[in-house]
């Protein structure tokens, strides 16, 4: 079986980057999420892996680490019924909306 | 990591961005969606919500420190931690839930290094959220085929006579490094002794060192 791109024990790799960022609020509420899901037996950290491993190469090293969490998240809630496509698009545009109104009300 | 949020700044500027500031990226309104529909639909509650991220926020370095530092000063709670971390922490009052971890002990001839070769596996309930470099690439790929290189880049160079151990986590085995305690320590208190042990010292990507009067 082919190493599957996650599995990258051993490989060849660039110098480690030791600089470091704080960690972004919404980057903490996403293991927030995750914590609360996985407690209530909603989703298991194994199956965020494997949502993880399954968005393939490329979007795996195009997204950083909390991109892929909650792109996993979302998808296992989807995939679970837990919630819909349409409703979680609509659930996007209000946070968009609701981002401007706040950066509008902030610059008044 | 290409996540930049803050990268069209002119200005020096830690890559936090502050939530007003810049757009709203295409994961950030997908984080913001996923828990208002969870919340929407009572799955979770905004007080749930809440409470787990002043949880994140409370765990710290400093809660693994105080562990080893008692470990240094007591022999006893030394092979209580290396026999089961998570009930020699509870000890301490620190509950660190129900994934087990594991002390690995460095020595004079030992040192002991943790990666997560697949993912991101860290004991996170005891020292916080791992730092980027855990999750990236290069540490994961190459700490478990040229630590000695990979420490150097940390700015630690081992003496050829010390042994290097890796130890590869995994989603239900975290570990947690004893670091061996430096000399010129001799009669330190515990809080002064776990001061000098750094979240680094417990990955072992770095060793403590005797500082400060």
């Amino acid at each position: 079986m082919p190493r599957r791109h996650h599995d990258m024990g051993g490989l060849p790799a660039g110098p480690v980057a030791t600089d470091e960022h704080a960690h972004a609020p919404w980057e903490k509420k996403v293991d927030a999420i995750l914590r609360l899901l996985s407690g209530k037996g909603i989703m298991t950290v194994d199956e965020l892996r494997r949502g993880i491993e399954e968005i393939g190469p490329d979007a795996y090293d195009r997204l950083s680490y909390y991109e892929r969490w909650i792109t996993s998240i979302s998808n296992n809630l989807l995939e679970k019924r837990v919630i819909g496509v349409s409703e979680l698009g609509e659930a996007m545009q209000e946070a968009q909306i609701r981002h401007a109104q706040a950066v509008g009300s902030q610059s008044q | 990591m290409s996540h930049d949020p803050a990268g069209s700044h002119d200005h020096p500027h830690p890559r936090q961005p502050d939530i007003e500031d810049g757009p709203l990226t295409h994961h950030m309104a997908l984080t913001e969606a996923v828990a208002a529909l969870l919340q929407k639909k009572g799955v979770i509650t905004g007080e749930e919500l809440r409470r787990t991220l002043e949880d994140i926020d409370s765990r710290s370095p400093a809660d693994g420190a105080r562990v080893v530092a008692r470990a240094w000063v007591d022999p006893a709670y030394r092979e209580r931690l290396l026999e089961d971390v998570n009930t020699a922490a509870a000890e301490l009052g620190i509950d660190t839930g129900n994934i087990p971890i594991r002390a690995v002990e460095s020595t004079d001839t030992v040192h002991q290094l943790v990666v997560c070769t697949l993912c991101s596996c860290y004991p996170r309930m005891l020292i916080g959220l791992p730092p980027d470099w855990y999750k990236a690439r290069a540490y994961r790929s190459r700490a478990v085929r040229e630590p000695r290189a990979v420490l150097r880049e940390f700015g630690l160079t081992l003496p050829d006579h010390v042994e290097v151990r890796v130890h590869d986590s995994t989603a239900d085995m975290r570990y947690l490094v004893l670091p061996r305690r430096p000399g010129g320590t001799q009669g330190w208190s515990e809080e002064r002794l776990a001061a000098i042990v750094t979240r680094d010292c417990m990955v072992g990507t770095a060793v403590p060192v005797a500082t400060g009067g």
